[in-house]
């Protein structure tokens, strides 16, 4: 976990002066799922972290102090960066698929190209909240399934569209987030996808 | 800073560097890309002189907030100072010109060919 991203100052490997579109895919999926492998096979450069802390009111008011209790919720994500041309940088977000992060995703995560369902056959139950929240946001997703080794099982991706209750719809890809070229292919379908829904709109509009 | 993926914690430590703002200009998107109009001065807040140090070239508030450690919405509040004083720019998604004219479909078009070149 914490070994995934490093905290030491990063050697900032700055973008080009012309950069001036930048742009936003996420990756999300349960605990230990691969996100942040992911984010580091296709980045070109290493995964930073930040976080997002959302304040709310809490309930009741301290009768000692006689002000009003406040909670802030904190959210961690890490990201890395990936420059398609002189003009165009993509950023890529992992991001953790719990109740709370929801909250913020319109503030961190609202004109996203779209999102990655990160899969782990083990903990299949992991990916349903995430996929009823994209669904919801009406962000459109593929999912990628991360073949870890110790998983003897080795489900088809058909009988993981039918776990996941997923429509004929949606693309799903075999990946290791190890790997670069792997993780570059996730990529690609996930546009692809994207392509393909621009384009039937621009078709009827 | 606290690096769990969800933690409740004591808002008030958070808004120092803000002066007690906590109420951020939403405006900034997450890869908004912050360029420095100017070079940091003597007296100037350290956040403010080191946003300007790490914009001399095009940097995404997402980045900013990673380098600086501070989270997102108090990055906000800060580049919303520097840029009210025209010490920073923005250049916001899809609004330069060679891309807000485009349709979704060149965009994408563009994303994949970048993507295939990786
Ligand atoms: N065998 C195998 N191991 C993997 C694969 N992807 C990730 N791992 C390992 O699984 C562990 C968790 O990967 P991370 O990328 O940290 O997962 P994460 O989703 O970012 O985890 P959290 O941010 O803690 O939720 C690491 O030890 C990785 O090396 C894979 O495709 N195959
Ligand atoms: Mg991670």
């Amino acid at each position: 976990m914490g070994s995934a991203t490093s905290e030491l100052p990063s050697q900032r490997t700055p973008l080009a002066d012309a950069a001036e579109t930048g742009l936003k895919i996420v990756v999300v999926g349960g605990f230990g799922v691969g996100k942040t492998t992911l984010v580091r096979s296709v980045s070109e450069i290493r995964p930073l972290n930040t976080e997002e802390v959302m304040t709310q009111a809490g309930q009741g008011v301290d009768e000692t102090a006689g002000v009003e209790r406040k909670t802030t919720t904190t959210v961690a994500f890490d990201f890395g960066r990936i420059s398609l041309n002189q003009r165009m940088v993509l950023y890529l977000f992992g991001a953790p698929g719990q109740e709370r992060f929801w909250f913020l995703w319109d503030r961190l995560f609202s004109g996203t190209l779209g999102a990655v369902v990160l899969v782990d056959t083990r903990r299949m139950q992991d990916s349903w909240y995430a996929i009823d929240r994209l669904e919801h946001h009406k962000t459109p997703f593929v999912v990628a399934v991360n073949r870890f080794d110790e998983d003897e099982r080795r489900f088809s991706l058909d009988e993981i569209r039918q776990a996941l209750s997923l429509g004929d719809h949606v693309p799903m890809v075999d990946c290791d987030a190890r790997v670069r070229s792997s993780g570059k292919e996730v990529l690609i379908t996930l546009v692809d996808h994207l392509y393909s829904l621009a384009l039937s709109r621009e078709g009827t509009s | 800073m606290t690096r769990k993926p969800v933690d409740i914690g004591d808002p008030d430590r958070l808004y120092t560097v803000t002066g007690g703002r906590s109420e951020a200009d939403d405006s900034f998107d997450l890869v908004t890309l912050i360029v420095s109009e100017c070079e940091p001065t003597p007296g100037m807040q350290s956040e403010h002189a080191r946003i300007l140090e790490l914009c001399r070239h095009p940097a995404a508030l997402v980045e900013i907030s990673a380098e600086l450690k501070l989270p997102i919405t108090v990055v906000r509040i800060l580049l919303g100072d520097l840029h009210a004083m025209g010490r920073v720019s923005a250049r916001h998604p899809r609004a330069a010109r060679s891309v807000a004219a485009l349709p979704e479909t060149a965009l994408l078009q563009e994303v994949l060919h970048g993507l295939r070149n990786l």
